[in-house]
């Protein structure tokens, strides 16, 4: 038999996050051989080009071998560990061992096709980026927050794939999306949200968006109630007065790399995985011409003042109740306390520890499973 | 969206896209339009290594030819820029800077001074400079010490395809003259640049590496060499942080400081000739400002005080190489009272 198609030995393998990732490379191993594992638990810190993580249990088994070691490179979907029961020979696994050991020393391969392609759609004479994974099953469309960008769902968007048709786009004055905001109103960006929609030809779809992105998402929901399948608005903005005014603003203003790395860290409840590519690329996109006007506008969407402003709860209600919602919130949220997720009425609520206002990249199982939970809600 | 260009290629999309924002943008030089004694209708050169390549049609009128006189042409490029262009003047080797000498270093550099703030100059003057490319002791110099040394200059020296677009960006925008350095031995090398506009702003170094033990001050060229000795550094466990200056003027030294106080060692890896040089000026810098924090004499590598050779042998002795980091390293890493 085939090892590694034996079904009694589960494969842990390096994950995909993000669409452009190749490879990783295991930090540390948290959890070693003759451990007992169930799904959820941390099995071992990877770092990528773009950012570091956790990598969840996916399966509960005992782990019976540890093939990658630490700091060499492992392609996606290497295989970097053993799960298997005891009636499982040694001989076995070893023969699984060298089977995946062959597909890390090849590294990744030439053909590789990275990055799937960037489509573009006109929404209004905007040119708005985005770019899908998976290929059967209902459309999510994946909404970032402020300063964020299609890529801030690397850790969730591969994942969803497996079952639906996930599509990321970058908001208007994000990504590689036109820099224009117009007046910079929330109406703006849902514009674009529902333009990708029409592009992709989605009469009907589920919306996960995040701070800035769970407004936008309420606000396309509000304005087409029937379209919209679930909403899962992780730490969404506008639903109290709470926010933190010196991050948004900090943010906004970093001109260099000194400024702006103390403002990014507060994004997450482990400031370790703040990385300087993570860092740099946040830096190059605020230098792109137009960044800078957009996000100074953007800010008056979400402040009034010195507060957030706080007219989600209205949007909701217009919705009534016909859209199952879920909201996600980190516990250790920095931004907007999780304490809001009491004030999104009629909601399925998750707070999720050891999770900052970023849950998405740093509990992603998690958010994955409020997400999958919510599209069964759906009618 | 980050795509991989040459360092040659962001030079010219930063030139067209400047030039599709701003019509008073305009390019001069020798071979710019023309070459070779054609006219430039068929093809234009695009300079002696083609970094203009394609604007000459996509531009009418706007790229000039110039004769094979820098006096008059760099002097051209300045009044222009003190009526309302912004002329882009490529000034080919710049070694050949010496007969244009009173224009920038007299003229550009100090009308902003002299008329009391009322006049600015934006002129950029893109220049080649460096050693490697067997063109021997006058095509071959680097020079930005001069240009340094004279108040009311910006001096560039981009290490990258990324710094290259952004920096020239930022040249083209700025109101004072700039005389913008391009290696010859990078302009083939790749990078991802964005296809969007982007300017980054002078006096910002670049911590191209983080490490602990040994601060190495580079810049241009020598950011390559000595991010090179720090990867052979880390395997025998000295972990280098290897700032790149990116401007020599203005400087940064706010983070050269701040990375010789967390490291206590210091190697300035310069390709210039050794007197009055980038590495004296750092060096001198750290000396004066962080000196409680040095635990080691300040190491320098450069090219040694002679002309560029045309021996193949000497040329290649001549330019500092990661080996020669790798000993400087050495010696103030292993360096003690």
């Amino acid at each position: 038999m085939d090892p590694l198609t034996d079904d009694r030995i589960v494969p842990v393998t390096m994950p995909k996050w993000g669409l452009s990732m190749q490879l990783g490379k295991i930090t540390t191993w948290i959890v070693e051989e003759g451990d007992e594992i169930s799904v959820g638990d941390d099995l071992a810190d990877i770092e990528t080009e773009k950012i570091n993580g956790t990598l969840e249990a996916a399966h509960a088994g005992t782990v019976r071998r540890i093939i990658a070691r630490v700091g060499e490179d492992v392609p996606v979907s290497g295989t970097i560990a053993l799960l298997a029961p005891a009636a499982v020979t040694d001989e076995e696994l070893d023969a699984a061992v060298l089977e995946a050991r062959a597909v890390i020393d090849a590294g990744v391969p030439d053909d590789a096709g990275g990055a799937p392609e960037l489509q573009t759609a006109d929404v209004g004479g905007r040119k708005i980026s985005y770019a899908g994974a998976g290929t059967d099953g209902d459309v999510i469309l994946l909404v970032h927050g402020y300063g964020g960008d299609r890529n801030s769902w690397l850790f969730l968007q591969e994942p969803l794939a497996v079952k639906y048709r996930v599509y990321a786009l970058d908001l208007p004055g994000h990504g590689t999306s036109s820099k224009d905001v117009g007046d910079g109103s929330i109406g703006v960006l849902a514009d674009a949200v529902t333009g990708v929609l029409d592009a992709l030809g989605a009469d009907r779809a589920h919306l996960v968006g995040h701070s800035m992105g769970g407004a936008v998402a309420l606000a396309v929901a509000a304005a087409a109630p029937g379209r919209i399948a679930s909403l899962t608005l992780i730490a969404p903005a506008g639903f109290g007065p709470e926010i933190n005014v010196g991050y948004l603003r900090g943010f906004a203003d970093a001109q260099s790399r000194r400024e702006l790395k103390p403002v990014v860290v507060r994004l997450f409840a482990d400031e370790s995985l703040v990385t300087r590519q993570l860092v740099d690329d946040l830096l190059a996109y605020k230098r792109l011409d137009g960044v800078d006007q957009a996000l100074h506008a953007l800010l008056g969407a979400l402040l009034d003042g010195d507060a957030q402003r706080a007219d989600a709860a209205a949007s909701l209600a217009a919705i009534g109740g016909a859209v199952p919602v879920t909201v996600v919130w980190g516990r250790a949220d920095q931004i907007i306390p999780a304490a809001q997720a009491e004030s999104v009425p009629g909601a399925v609520r998750h707070v999720i520890d050891g999770a900052g206002h970023m849950p998405h990249m740093e509990r992603p199982a998690e958010v994955q499973a409020a997400v999958e939970e919510t599209l069964t809600r759906a009618t | 969206m980050a795509r991989n260009i040459t360092y040659r290629e962001a030079i010219n999309e930063a030139l067209a896209q400047e030039m599709e924002r701003d019509p008073t943008v305009i390019v001069m030089g020798e071979d710019n339009a023309g070459g070779e004694g054609s006219p430039g209708e068929m093809d234009a050169w695009g300079g002696v290594l083609g970094v203009t390549k394609g604007l000459y049609h996509k531009f009418p009128g706007r790229v000039l030819d110039t004769p094979i006189s820098e006096s008059a042409f760099i002097g051209a490029a300045i009044g222009a820029a003190t009526a309302g262009l912004r002329p882009v003047a490529e000034l080919m080797f710049v070694d050949f800077m010496g007969v244009c000498f009173d224009q920038i270093y007299n003229q550009a550099a100090k009308f902003r001074y002299m008329f009391g703030g009322k006049a600015v100059t934006p002129v950029v003057i893109r220049t080649m400079y460096g050693a490697g490319l067997r063109a021997a002791a006058q095509h071959s110099q680097c020079l930005y010490p001069l240009f340094t040394h004279v108040p009311g200059l910006k001096v560039v020296l981009p290490s990258t395809p990324y710094d290259a677009k952004g920096l020239m960006t930022q040249a083209i925008r700025d109101n004072d003259p700039v005389i913008f350095f391009e290696h010859k031995a990078l302009y083939d090398m790749s990078g991802p640049v964005p296809e969007e506009s982007y300017a980054l702003p002078f006096g910002e170094a670049n911590v191209v590496r983080e490490g602990g033990d040994v601060t190495i001050v580079a810049l241009g060229r020598m950011v390559h060499t000595s991010l090179d000795a720090a990867g052979q550094l880390a395997a025998q466990g000295v972990e280098c942080e290897v700032v790149d200056l990116r401007t020599t003027s203005p400087l940064d030294e706010d983070t050269v400081l701040e990375s010789v106080e967390g490291t206590g060692r210091l190697v300035v890896v310069d390709e210039s000739h050794p007197r009055c040089n980038i590495a004296t000026d750092i060096s001198a810098l750290v000396a004066r400002k962080a000196f409680g924090a040095l635990q080691a004499p300040i190491e320098m590598v450069t090219a040694p005080h002679t002309p560029v050779p045309f021996s193949n042998a000497l040329e290649d002795l001549y330019i500092p190489d990661a080996q020669r980091v790798v000993n400087a390293v050495k010696t103030v890493s292993g360096w003690t009272r």
